[in-house]
C-alpha cells in the first residue's frame, strides 16, 4: 500500500489527550492512546476540522513556505479567491492584492478565480453529457476524500474535472513557457491556500499523476507579509482579469451559481455535507443536477488556514467584486469550448473508492466480527463519552473487534470490573479459615467462624 | 437494535418499522447500509440494496400500520423481505407505475409519496416479488445478486 502524505499532523508536545478532536472528526480518524491523540492515516481526509477545534493548538498543517521560491528561475503565485477575502478597506482592490504578491517576490500572478471560470464552464459541459444524478463537485479535496472513504458508493457521482488550482497552474505555466521560452521545470507555481486539504491534494493528487502546482503556501503565512507591502502596492492595470463569477468561488454558493445548471444546490460544513451524502446514498436528490459541497462552513473563506472570520470574508468578497463584470468574458468561454474538445479539463484516471468501514477482506470473518461487534456494543454503556480514546461506544466496539483496543479501555466497564473484583476480594477475605482468624467480631454479616457460608 | 442471527443464510438481520414515524424513518436502511459496508460488499451492490431498503422502509412508514424488514445475506445475494400489516395494495400493476401514488396530500407535502417507491425498488432488484391482500397487508421480496449484470 502506498504511504499517505498528510498535511494535518499532530504536535505531540501540545496534545493533552483531551478527546475533543476525536468527536469532531468526520471520519473517526483520531484516537487518544497513552494520553496523546493519534491520527489514523487511512482514515484522515485532511479536512482540518481538528485544527479548528483543538484548544491546545496541537494539530498543525504542514505546508510550504517562501524558501521554496529560490529553487525556481521564475515563480508564479496562484492566489485562491478566498485569499482576497482576507483584505478590506476603502481603497482595497484585487488589483492591489495581486500587486502585493509581486512585491513579496513572485515574478507573476495568475488568478485561480480565472481558472475557476474555466472549470465552471467545463462542469456545465460535463453535466450535460452525463446521465448520473446528482453530480457532485470534486473541487473541494476534503470532500473527494470523504466520499472515497465514507461514501464509496458515490465515487461515480463525483465530476471528474480538475480543480481550479490545477487548471490555473497549467494555464499559467503554459503561458509563461510560450511568452518567455522557459521550460516547465524552471517555473514554480505556488498556490496561496486556505486549507490543508489542498496541500495534500497537490502533494498526492487523486485522478492524475503529478500536479502542475509546485507548492502550497498557507494564507496564514502570506498574510503578515502582505500587511507590510499592501500600503505600497498600487492599482496595476492588466493584473486583475477574472469576473465576479470566478472570484465568488471563494465562498459557498459561488461555484453552484457559476455552473448555472437548472437544478442545483450548495452545501457547506462537512457535517451538513455528510447528511446530504447519506440521503444521496439511499437514492434521494436524484432530481438535482449538481451539488456543490464544501467541507468548510461558508466555503473556502472558512478554511482552517485563513485569517479572517468567514462571515467577514464573505462580505469582503462582496465589496471587492462590486465593480467587476458579473459575467464570464466571452473570450474565456470560447477558449473553454476549444480546450474542452481537447479533454484539457478531464482527470486522467478514475477516482477510486477506498472504504474504511470494511471489517475484514474475508466475508465470513467479517460476519464473525459483526456478530462480535453487536455483542460488544450491548456490553458498553452507550454514553459515547470518549474517555476510552475512541470517538463513540460503537467506534470502541469496532476497535475492540479489530484488536486495537480492549473492553477495559471503557472506564465504566473497568469500574464494574474493579467493583466485582473488590467484592470478590472482600468475600475471600471473609473466608479466612477459623484456625488463623483470632479476631472476635459481632458483625452479623460475616461468615460463620468456621470460615464457611451456609 | 437489529436482531442478529444465523438461519441458513450467512447472516440475517431484522428491523422493526413503525408506522408514521418520520423521525426514525430511514434508520433501518442506514443501518443496513453500514452493515453491508462493514462486510465489504461491492459498492454498487450496497447502493442498490440501500435504495431498495430505504424505499421499502418508507412505504411501510407511509402506508402501513407497521411492519418488518428482514435481510438475509447469502453467498450469492442479499435477500430483503418486507412485511407489513396494513390496507394492502388493490391494484399492484398500477402501483408499479412510475408516478402513481395513493399517498395523502399531507404525506406529499412532506416531500414523500411521489409514486417512485415501488418502481425504484424494482429497478434496484435482480429479482422482485410482491404480494398484497387488501385489508391485510403487503409483503415483498427483493433479491440483489452480489455479481450481477445491471
Amino acid at each position: 500500500m502506498q504511504p499517505y502524505f498528510h498535511s494535518v499532523t499532530l504536535e505531540t508536545e501540545n496534545c493533552k489527550g483531551c478527546t475533543i478532536c476525536i468527536k469532531r472528526c468526520p471520519t473517526e480518524a483520531i484516537r487518544v492512546r497513552n494520553g496523546k491523540a493519534r491520527i489514523l492515516e487511512l482514515r484522515c481526509i485532511d479536512c482540518g476540522e481538528c485544527i479548528r477545534i483543538c484548544p491546545n493548538h496541537a494539530k498543525r498543517a504542514i505546508a510550504d513556505d517562501f524558501s521554496l521560491l529560490s529553487k525556481y528561475k521564475y515563480t508564479v503565485a496562484l492566489p485562491a479567491p478566498s485569499f482576497y477575502a482576507q483584505f478590506s478597506g476603502q481603497d482595497m482592490s484585487i488589483s492591489r492584492i495581486l500587486q502585493g504578491l509581486l512585491q513579496l517576490g513572485f515574478n507573476a500572478v495568475f488568478e485561480v478565480a480565472e481558472a475557476a471560470e474555466h472549470v465552471s464552464l467545463a462542469i456545465r459541459r460535463y453535466i450535460e453529457s452525463s446521465s448520473i444524478r446528482p453530480l457532485i463537485s470534486s473541487a473541494c479535496p476534503a470532500i473527494v476524500r470523504l466520499i472515497q472513504v465514507r461514501f464509496p458508493e458515490l465515487v461515480d457521482h463525483l465530476i471528474p474535472i480538475h480543480a481550479p488550482v490545477d487548471i490555473a497552474a497549467r494555464l499559467a505555466k503554459e503561458g509563461i513557457m510560450r511568452k518567455l521560452g522557459l521550460r516547465r521545470e524552471e517555473i514554480g507555481a505556488f498556490f496561496i491556500t486556505p486549507c490543508p486539504a489542498k496541500v495534500t491534494a497537490i502533494k498526492q493528487p487523486i485522478g492524475f499523476q503529478e500536479s502542475w502546482v509546485d507548492g502550497a503556501i498557507p494564507i496564514t503565512t502570506v498574510y503578515a507579509r502582505m500587511l507590510k507591502v499592501l500600503p505600497y502596492a498600487e492599482e496595476t492595470p492588466g493584473l486583475q482579469e477574472a469576473s465576479s463569477v470566478g472570484v465568488h468561488w471563494g465562498r459557498a454558493t459561488g461555484e453552484e451559481r457559476a455552473v448555472r445548471v437548472p437544478r442545483r444546490l450548495a452545501v457547506d460544513g462537512i457535517h451538513s455535507v455528510i447528511e446530504v451524502l447519506e440521503e444521496i446514498e439511499v437514492g434521494k436528490f436524484h432530481d438535482i443536477d449538481f451539488i456543490e459541497c464544501q467541507a468548510c462552513r461558508g466555503g473556502c473563506v472558512g478554511g482552517p488556514l485563513t485569517v479572517q472570520n468567514p462571515f467577514r470574508g464573505w462580505v469582503n468578497l462582496e465589496e471587492l467584486t462590486r465593480d467587476l463584470p458579473s459575467e464570464i468574458n466571452p473570450e474565456v468561454a470560447a477558449e473553454v469550448d476549444k480546450r474542452w474538445e481537447e479533454g484539457f479539463y478531464n482527470l486522467e484516471s478514475e477516482i477510486e473508492p477506498r472504504s474504511i468501514l470494511k471489517l475484514d477482506d474475508d466475508l465470513s470473518r467479517a460476519i464473525e466480527k459483526i456478530e462480535l461487534l453487536e455483542k460488544t456494543v450491548q456490553f458498553l454503556p452507550g454514553l459515547d463519552c470518549g474517555s476510552c480514546g475512541s470517538p463513540s461506544c460503537q467506534a470502541l466496539a469496532e476497535d475492540i473487534v479489530q484488536g486495537l483496543a480492549s473492553e477495559g479501555d471503557c472506564v465504566f466497564v473497568l469500574r464494574d470490573g474493579v467493583q466485582s473484583l473488590a467484592e470478590e476480594l472482600l468475600e475471600l477475605a471473609r473466608q479466612v479459615p477459623g484456625s488463623i482468624s483470632h479476631q472476635e467480631t459481632d458483625d452479623k454479616t460475616t461468615p460463620s467462624r468456621d470460615g464457611r457460608e451456609e | 437494535m437489529p436482531d442478529v442471527k444465523d438461519v441458513g443464510a450467512l447472516m440475517s438481520v431484522t428491523y422493526d418499522i413503525a408506522a408514521r414515524d418520520f423521525v426514525r424513518a430511514g434508520e433501518a436502511a442506514n443501518k443496513l447500509k453500514r452493515l453491508l459496508q462493514q462486510l465489504g460488499l461491492d459498492p454498487a451492490v450496497i447502493r442498490r440494496a440501500a435504495i431498495a431498503a430505504y424505499e421499502a422502509e418508507m412505504n411501510i412508514v407511509i402506508h402501513s400500520y407497521g411492519g418488518q424488514i428482514k435481510v438475509d445475506i447469502t453467498p450469492e445475494s442479499i435477500e430483503i423481505f418486507c412485511e407489513d400489516s396494513g390496507p394492502g395494495i388493490p391494484d399492484i400493476e398500477k402501483a408499479l407505475q412510475e408516478g402513481y401514488s395513493t399517498a395523502s396530500e399531507e404525506i406529499r407535502e412532506m416531500g414523500f409519496g411521489a409514486g417512485m417507491g415501488l418502481p425504484n425498488i424494482q429497478r434496484s432488484a435482480d429479482e422482485f416479488r410482491i404480494e398484497s391482500t387488501v385489508g391485510r397487508g403487503t409483503s415483498l421480496q427483493v433479491t440483489i445478486l452480489h455479481e450481477a449484470g445491471e
